[in-house]
């Protein structure tokens, strides 16, 4: 009886533990081994998620490919800026794809006027739209280094709805910061988008938008003197450490996907995932001041931050929680128009109206 | 199973005359000493008298002082909400000047809290330590106890001061909260290439694990004697007994050395001592001797290379031309 009421005891106390820090996932929990042998380079899963990640991760039935499509779309619509390459077939195609990609329920009237022509330009969503698939188009080509073969579709991100579930704003300056006591350094809060912890809150406005230096660790045994001297502080490594953070969450991966945690810096021990991942930074800062911010005045005050600044994209746009999009699906690759640029023909060519 | 308990199995309550106080301790003891029964379970059921002194009140009102700054600073971050300062308690700081400021006076909100909060908090410190000392001088003891204090005074003065002195700005030093100052160290140890591969962390883990090893050793055996009056230390010094004996022979029979009663707590000591006092060390050469420990490591044969596992090396993109910035 003694014994029993003993183990009891210890069940519960384990029980109570287990659920008062809550962030404790039972057994079993799948292992990859992803480097050499006791440097604990380990991807864990747990199956039990695997279903519904497959589930949210699944590719929508492809509108079927069309053998031929006819004369370059820009000879068929009027103001066609930058599918005017491509058949109007294919065009067509591409537009039902990507209305049910990015606007299932309003269908083409979320960018066009019903009973004005296709060709205005009245509803900012359409303008919007155009740099998306401008956008679309220089990922899949310009950044083959991140994104491979497998490039990327309006689907990758917006999954059937008009703004893709993880975009990020700059936040504003917290009121604190103008007054006498209470200045917080821009950390030391539950930061959601820094897996709760307490580091500086905003690890992508510096790293994603702007493009401060993300490499602090010293290059070289002892310290340098002179101008080599690395000046980083560990300060500034805080606001690595939550770009890093976000990164981690946002592919759903450790730290060792990429890195051997004993040198974070050292390439010749990291994976070959971190060239890639490097090429990801570049490409989301790329995509944030070419694409996103020119779009600033277009969008109304509605879509924007609350400091005004338009949404941006970063890891967790298109990975969503997926070490690759949609777990590698080939999508793009049904989809001509998205995978190489098509700007109409220099020459003027003849507007011949459809209606 | 009476030895086995948790609790002290022995409460004295007696009649208190304490001890004459030395001239020189002008201050004089505070308060009538009374019994408490559940403090009797884990030490000495007297509570009282105290001794405050001058020393007490001044560490105690600076004590204070940095307290409130710190506190109000926290609470003031989150708009003096009381609900938002209990939920986000643990992720709250007050956070060092910004580095930019070198070891000028930043402004209040920009870091000047927090350099007001540590002179406070040191000169509190700092006099609790001489009230240690002086202490243990009126009591005709030694001072162990007041330089074992001051190896913890050192490590903190090094994370605190004397390392962003040198290093030449207050933002290299560590803020003062819960959850902060553990990023900050993850982040120091990030920034300076793996502290696990500094030697004196090394040596600083050794005594910090050793003398939780040492303590259970100690403890343990002690314990385990007290059905023979093995821990009545008093007793033991007019008539011994077996219980001595027995602990000291249980250990020579068990890895054929023992230690004495003196010689154990001469190791305790110094095992405590020298886990902040090596851990100081490695805090003060790391980024103004070493810049990166991992480098180091490698450079004096510690680190060993591990075989690739994946095809082909993986380069720093960023050292291929024409790579993006």
């Amino acid at each position: 009886m003694k014994t029993f009421s003993r183990l009891a005891a210890v069940s519960v106390a384990l029980l109570g533990t287990s659920l008062l820090t809550g962030c404790w996932e039972r057994p079993p929990v799948d292992s990859y081994q992803r480097g050499f042998r006791g440097t604990a380079m380990v991807e864990l899963n747990n199956p039990r998620d695997v279903p519904k990640q497959l589930a949210a991760n699944a590719v929508p039935e492809v509108v079927p490919a069309i053998t031929d499509g006819g004369p370059p779309a820009s000879t068929v619509y009027k103001n066609v800026q930058v599918l005017g390459g491509i058949s109007v077939g294919e065009f067509t195609r591409t537009m039902v794809s990507l209305t049910n990609w990015v606007s299932p329920k309003e269908g083409c009237n979320y960018c066009h006027v019903a009973g004005e022509g296709f060709e205005a330009d009245t509803l900012y969503t359409k303008v919007v739209a155009r740099k998306m698939l401008q956008m679309t188009q220089a990922i899949n080509v310009d950044n083959k280094a991140h994104v491979g073969a497998t490039g990327v579709t309006c689907y990758t991100c917006h999954r059937g709805e008009h703004i893709p579930a993880n975009v990020w704003f700059t936040p504003p300056a917290a009121k604190t910061a103008s007054r006498m006591v209470g200045g917080d350094g821009l950390q030391n809060k539950v930061a959601k988008d820094v897996g709760l912890s307490s580091l500086p809150a905003d690890g992508l406005t510096p790293y994603l938008s702007q493009a401060m230096e993300i490499r602090t660790a010293g290059t070289t045994a002892l310290p340098m003197r002179g101008e080599t001297r690395n000046l980083h502080t560990t300060k500034q490594t805080e606001w690595t450490y939550s770009l890093m953070v976000h990164m981690s969450e946002g592919l759903g991966v450790n730290c060792t996907y990429c890195h051997n945690t004993r040198s974070f810096s050292s390439w010749e021990s990291s994976t070959p995932q971190r060239v890639t991942a490097w090429h990801g930074i570049r490409m989301s800062r790329n995509l944030n001041n070419e694409y996103m911010e020119p779009l600033t005045s277009v969008f109304p005050a509605s879509r924007k931050g609350e400091g005004g600044d338009v949404a941006k994209v970063n890891c967790a746009t298109c990975h969503a929680g997926a070490y690759k999009p949609l777990f590698g699906a080939q999508m793009a690759k049904d989809f001509p128009a998205l995978i190489s640029k098509t700007d109409a023909p220099a020459a003027p060519v003849k507007v011949v109206s459809k209606r | 199973m009476e030895y086995q308990n948790i609790f002290t199995r022995v409460q004295v309550h007696a009649p208190y005359d304490g001890v004459p106080l030395p001239k020189s301790d002008w201050w004089g003891r505070d308060g009538k000493p009374f019994f408490v029964y559940w403090f009797g379970k884990f030490g000495d059921a007297q509570v009282g008298p105290f001794y405050l002194g001058g020393f007490g009140v001044a560490s105690i009102l600076c004590f204070f002082i940095a307290f409130e700054i710190i506190g109000l600073n926290m609470m003031a971050s989150v708009n003096w909400d009381p609900v938002q300062f209990v939920r986000q308690l643990f992720w709250l700081a007050l956070e060092p000047p910004a580095p930019a400021y070198g070891l000028r006076i930043p402004p209040l909100n920009e870091g000047g809290w927090w350099l007001m909060a540590g002179f406070f908090l040191t000169m509190s410190i700092l006099l609790w330590w001489v009230r240690m000392y002086r202490r243990a001088r009126s009591l005709g003891m030694g001072t162990h106890v007041a330089w074992a204090f001051a190896a913890a005074i050192w490590l903190y003065l090094v994370l605190g001061f004397i390392r962003p002195v040198i290093m030449g700005n207050w933002g290299e030093a560590v803020p003062f909260g819960i959850f902060p100052h553990l990023d900050w160290t993850a982040a120091f140890s990030i920034r300076y290439g793996n502290l696990f591969y500094n030697p004196f962390h090394m040596l600083s883990i050794v005594f910090l694990y050793g003398s939780a090893l040492l303590f259970a050793m100690h403890a343990g055996t002690i314990l385990a004697v007290s059905r023979f009056g093995g821990e009545r230390e008093i007793e033991q010094i007019v008539d011994r007994g077996t219980a001595s004996e027995r602990a000291a022979l249980f250990w020579r029979w068990t890895m054929g050395f023992n230690a004495s009663m003196e010689s154990i707590h001469r190791w305790a000591w110094w095992f405590a001592v020298l886990c902040p006092l090596t851990g100081g060390i490695g805090i003060l050469l790391t980024g103004t001797v070493v810049d990166n420990w991992y480098l180091w490591a490698v450079k004096h044969g510690v680190a060993p290379m591990y075989p690739s596992v994946y095809p082909g090396p993986v380069i720093d993109p960023a050292l291929l031309q024409g790579a993006p910035k």
